[in-house]
């Protein structure tokens, strides 16, 4: 294969490519939105991709068992997580809603994932007001799963983390000096409009995401 | 080629209940991508970054290839050169039979389209699952993708509800969205759980960080990279950016022009398969790339600039000619006027040309492209090289579409145009025998009102109105 490799880059270097090209300076677009603004933004955003943003305090395991306590089930969550210990501490025991952790390899709990979990909780690394999203580094704490398999996704995000853009945010936390192996941008809940155009929630992530932002 | 292609034009043309169906998917889709971008002059600044960012990664490509392949071998991904198809073909089905994987889970991807992967990998008898839900339509009916992003664009929700029907006959029927993509994510969930391998394509590949970008909006393409022991991933070399920072821009652009989304559900940065102390992701993470005549393209400083395609779709989505007749008429991967500059190049002008006649130059193409491909003066180089004009061009094919008649009679055109007795001979002549044209092109006439051309021409009239020729 590594003929390949070479008769692919001999042809591009023959074919003329000058290799020393400056990149182009571009001035990318930012907002001096100020934390109140950008909230606005991302909840408007969020909620019409369907997503549900809810204002929390401290209390905030409280009010998330009480948003998901009507269905029941089980919640999947990182106990060695950034916000691990304090979601155990806020959540009411004897519930309606159980807490399970995620501590074994996915091959040893692939069932209880797919089949047994009503919902995934997470933390996020920011938001994007421009365009709704939330921005999740998974962990060996918080792994990749959490986000998409279980079929409601919950996630708490400190409103100061809120940036205006994209570009604004993976540059001030210089993502390209070290990412994880996997970074996601969620931006609602799973959707569909294969069928005539028609938006479908729920195909293969979660069906519901619920955000609680911190103030 | 010429007649097959003729045939399929006119089937296309004849099939009301699809013609109906995509002219109001596409009239949606144009309505949507116009709504998301308000302001004039920020599409223009975007189109200008886009452009810079994809033209100054093609200029530096072998240099931001070597460059990805070292950041993604450094982070664990195995990187795979394939010249062709084939050769990208047996890879894959190495890497499957190396763990044994009688099933694949796919997500989309256009560049499996081009290498023909799932009757390859059929035909060792592995089975392949579509997991996104235009795909796995149609897969279930046998078809083709009828546009590269919303592969099942033409089907109707009863066409489909009927095709699952046929397909799955034990389940309810319904012709309702959201209960056939209920349906869809409980028949696939199973095969999520337990696949040991999944494909996806690339968005865009980033050199400086060894990253690989994927969008979707339904969480399929996350399974298949984050579920399965094995993830392999395909693209195509021109993929490839240069800088981290340049992927927002391109993200914008690509989502917009597709669908009119400010951004999809999910945006996955693949970097590394599972770390030391992950619980999950996958063990192994194959990155194939795929040349297939794009260095050859890239070769022609005018043709290059092809390669700049993100693929969003938009010029399928504009094309008066592809509204019309749809994905399926051009009997190709890539249809519509990005198709029509790709595949003649990838194909050969002797295989695929009679695309570059599925145009009528309208320029809606040029217009709208994210990153300004100039559409139509390529489609007329191609036309150009197809009857061997022109430079000393590279492109496969290249005088393959020469008709003698044709070239006598521009020859004639030309000397008749040359001289102003031949000219004023030819018009007299013409102005006398007009009722005779009709018979004379009749493929135009067959379907159209046929010219009626005046008793006297305009250099006439104007003479004999007092004008001279000075």
């Amino acid at each position: 294969m590594s003929d390949a490799r070479s008769g692919i880059l001999q042809r591009l270097r023959a074919g003329g490519i000058q290799a020393d090209q400056t990149p182009p300076d571009i001035p990318l677009r930012r907002f001096d939105w100020d934390p109140a603004e950008c909230l606005r933004r991302f909840r408007a955003r969020m909620e019409a991709a369907h997503g549900e943003v809810h204002q929390v305090g401290a209390d905030w395991p409280q009010r998330m068992y009480e948003l998901l306590h009507r269905e029941g089930g089980a919640l999947l969550y990182g106990p060695q997580g950034p916000l691990g210990p304090a979601l155990e501490q806020g959540w009411p025991d004897r519930g309606a809603v159980r807490l399970i952790p995620y501590l074994e390899p996915v091959e040893a709990c692939r069932d209880t994932l797919f089949r047994s979990v009503d919902a995934g909780f997470t933390s996020c690394r920011g938001a994007i007001a421009e365009t709704g999203s939330l921005v999740l580094w998974p962990t060996p704490q918080e792994p990749r799963l959490l986000s998409l398999v279980p079929p409601i996704h919950c996630v708490l995000l400190d409103a100061a983390e809120i940036c205006s853009t994209f570009h604004e945010l993976l540059t001030r936390q210089a993502w390209q000096t070290g990412m994880p192996g996997n970074v996601l941008l969620i931006s609602g809940p799973s959707k569909s409009a294969d069928i005539e155009q028609t938006l479908a929630y729920g195909v293969h992530g979660p069906q519901r995401l619920v955000v609680l932002v911190r103030s | 080629m010429a007649a097959e292609w003729r045939t399929r034009v006119a089937d296309a043309l004849a099939n009301q209940r699809t013609r109906a169906n995509i002219g109001r998917a596409l009239d949606g889709l144009v309505a949507k991508r116009r709504a998301a971008f308000p302001d004039r002059d920020e599409l223009e600044r975007l189109r200008d970054q886009g452009q810079a960012i994809r033209t100054q990664a093609l200029a530096c490509l072998p240099d931001l290839l070597a460059a990805l392949e070292r950041n993604c071998t450094a982070n664990g991904i195995r990187v795979h050169w394939a010249e062709t198809c084939d050769q990208a073909n047996r890879r894959i089905s190495d890497i499957l039979h190396r763990h044994e994987a009688r099933m694949l889970i796919k997500g989309k991807s256009m560049v499996s389209e081009e290498l023909g992967l799932n009757a390859f990998l059929e035909a060792q008898g592995i089975e392949v699952v579509e997991t996104d839900l235009g795909e796995l339509i149609v897969q279930l009916a046998e078809e083709r993708p009828f546009h590269i992003l919303a592969p099942a664009i033409h089907k109707d929700r009863r066409q489909i509800a009927e095709l699952f029907k046929a397909r799955f006959p034990e389940l309810p029927y319904s012709e309702d969205a959201e209960a056939l993509t209920a349906t869809a994510r409980r028949l696939l969930r199973e095969k999520f759980r337990g696949a040991v391998a999944g494909l996806t394509g690339v968005n865009f590949a980033v050199a400086e960080t060894g990253t690989l970008a994927l969008v979707e909006n339904e969480g399929n393409g996350r399974m298949c990279t984050t579920v399965p022991k094995v993830h392999i991933a395909v693209t195509g070399i021109e993929k490839v950016i240069a800088r981290l920072d340049q992927l927002p821009t391109l993200l914008t652009l690509l989502t917009r022009s597709a669908t009119g989304q400010p951004i999809t559900t999910y945006v996955n940065l693949v970097g590394a398969p599972r770390r030391t102390g992950e619980l999950d992701g996958p063990q192994e993470v194959h990155l194939i790339l795929l040349d297939n005549g794009r260095s050859r393209i890239c070769a022609d400083p005018e043709l290059r600039t092809t390669l700049r395609c993100i693929r969003c779709g938009a010029c399928l989505n504009h094309c008066p000619v592809y509204v019309r007749l749809g994905g399926h008429a051009y009997g190709t991967v890539y249809p519509g006027p990005i198709g029509g500059i790709l595949e003649p190049q990838l194909q050969g002008l002797a295989a695929a040309g009679s695309l570059v006649d599925a145009s009528s130059l309208c320029g809606a193409c040029d217009e709208i492209c994210p990153v300004r491909i100039p559409i139509p003066r390529l489609l007329n180089r191609l036309r150009a090289e197809g009857v061997g004009a022109g430079s000393d061009s590279q492109v496969p094919g290249r005088g393959s579409r020469r008709d003698p008649r044709q070239t006598a009679i521009w020859r004639l055109w030309a000397w008749l145009h040359a001289d102003p007795g031949r000219y004023r001979l030819l018009s007299s002549l013409l102005s006398r025998t007009g009722t005779l044209i009709p018979r004379l092109i009749r493929p135009w006439t067959k379907s159209r009102r046929p010219p009626r051309l005046a008793p006297k021409g305009l250099h006439r009239l104007a003479r004999e109105a007092g004008f001279t020729d000075d």
